[in-house]
């Protein structure tokens, strides 16, 4: 991480004002809670959160080409997204190893939105640059055009509905539009990070507080709170959702990290990764790596990223995120562990919680499914 | 945030009553609740164990982080708050009243024990 000066969003001096615990995320003074994560975690699942993301990285592919260009340098088919739809994908290292999972809006027929990771935002901007040679399409730093307000859980599409002329209820998951909000212009996506029906909305970082002002009057008496990056993380653990640095780092395939799906290898052309990832998928069938499970403690004590998997006295994984988990009331992690131990109900799991073995119930993921 | 002005406080923001009987009541302050975010699990010492001031005598687990519990003074625990290994909530919610964690015969108290004023310049700095 850099020795330099944290980065401040547009929303700095509001989460100041409301009493938020800031922390440093990538590089980032982010609010990490303005009261109890619990109560924002519980405010998500069952009315509205509103979070500042603006630490997500922005990048901006325009061109005749640009279609050509992603589905080249990332694993998805990029191409058939259609105009006003979003994608989960992932961009790979020629060795198949995740640079980053991210999420594509397709603006236009030559324009899509890429949304990385804070974390990864500049290895996928130097990626996406380098791998434009040859193509007819520009890839262009956005990271400064926007600020991201998130608004999450079952009350936000009546909230949003009230500050906005979009029409949201053709507004499907995974798509995004152009509209206004509270007036000012926005890019409308149905997306999220939560488990809960939600939006995110892209807005000129000029325009982040008075987007954030409305959407806290009209959403207040709804039920709607404030949200740290706290409660985010617990929201998405829930989720089944993985996050990069934890489930999913370079020195693992997104076959490794059981999301092998997002890899199309019928898709037209050679893309970065196909020979390595095609070697990956042969052997995640034959030879099951390590498996991307859920564990849920018996007891009260919490695991946390890097703490062993435990069975008979061996190793046999390692947790990746935990946390308690406030749907369930209990602690919850993902964790890698061997086939052999990965099916769910697998008896005899536990995990090494500084130093004592506590009984872990292996489970199918997500922990949580929202009723809809 | 106030600090009660008649407790003691120690540098690892444990707060302590002043013993009747022999016997104080230890617990964490405002300060620290808050930093540590909501409060899961307590794992508190047990009757009969001997404390030690400024050892590690249990922890305090929050949403992101676990924390050592130290006693600020030397002693015999003679109770463990239950309701707080019930509902560590309470931590967070009254942690000078209901959210104390255990009770401890004193042996020997530490001189440099805080007031509440000064403990809240020290939490100001």
């Amino acid at each position: 991480m850099s020795s330099t000066a944290p980065r401040h969003t547009a929303l700095d001096a509001l989460h100041r004002s409301l009493g938020a615990t800031m922390t440093d995320f990538a590089g980032w003074d982010m609010p990490l809670r303005y009261g109890s994560e619990r109560d924002e975690h519980l405010a998500v699942r069952t009315k509205a959160g509103l979070f500042d993301l603006s630490h997500m990285g922005e990048i901006t592919v325009t061109g005749p080409e640009a279609a050509a260009l992603l589905n080249h340098a990332l694993v998805g088919n990029i191409a058939t997204v259609g105009v006003g739809r979003a994608r989960y994908t992932m961009i790979c290292q020629e060795d198949g190893g995740i640079l980053d999972d991210l999420i594509v809006y397709r603006l236009a027929d030559d324009e899509y939105m890429v949304v990385a990771n804070a974390s990864n935002a500049q290895v996928v901007l130097d990626a996406l640059t380098g791998r434009a040679a040859g193509f007819d399409a520009v890839v262009r730093d956005d990271r400064d055009a926007y600020a991201l307000i998130a608004v999450q859980g079952p009350e936000s599409p009546g909230i949003l509905k009230s500050v906005t002329d979009a029409d949201l209820d053709g507004l499907k998951y995974y798509a995004g539009l152009p509209g206004t909000v509270a007036g000012v212009p926005a890019l409308i996506a149905r997306t999220g990070y939560t488990g809960e029906d939600g939006f995110e909305l892209f807005v000129a970082p000029a325009d982040a507080e008075k987007v954030w002002q409305a959407l806290t009057d009209a959403g207040t008496p709804a039920g709607l709170v404030p949200c740290g990056l706290s409660c985010r993380d617990t929201l998405r653990l829930e989720a089944g959702m993985p996050l990069y640095g934890h489930e999913l780092t370079t020195s693992l395939t997104p076959f490794d990290a059981g999301l092998g799906r997002v890899v199309k290898f019928e898709k037209e052309g050679d893309f970065v990764g196909r020979e390595a990832l095609t070697e990956a998928a042969e052997r995640a069938a034959s030879e099951p790596p390590r498996v991307l499970v859920g564990l849920i403690a018996e007891g009260r004590r919490v695991p946390r990223a890097g703490f062993p998997v435990v069975s008979d006295g061996k190793v046999i994984g390692e947790v990746t995120s935990g946390a308690p988990s406030p749907t369930l009331g209990k602690p919850i992690a993902m964790a890698y562990v061997d086939a052999a131990h990965a099916a769910p109900g697998t008896a005899g799991v536990g995990v090494d919680i500084r130093g004592s073995h506590e009984p872990y119930e292996v489970v199918a993921l997500p922990f949580y499914k929202r009723q809809k | 945030m106030s600090n009660p002005q008649q407790l003691r406080y120690s540098k690892e923001h444990e707060w302590l009553s002043v013993a009747e009987d022999g016997v104080a009541t230890v617990g964490i302050t405002e300060f620290a609740a808050n930093a540590l975010g909501d409060v899961v699990y307590a794992q508190l010492p047990e009757v009969g164990d001997t404390v030690t001031a400024g050892e590690s005598c249990g922890e305090l687990e929050s949403t992101k982080s676990v924390s050592d519990l130290y006693s600020p003074v030397d002693g015999e625990v003679v109770e463990a708050n239950q309701d707080v290994v019930d509902d560590p909530s309470l931590v967070n919610s009254a942690p000078f009243e209901g959210g104390w964690l255990f009770k401890v015969r004193v042996a020997d108290q530490p001189e440099d024990l805080m007031s509440a004023d000064e403990y809240t310049a020290f939490t100001a700095g």
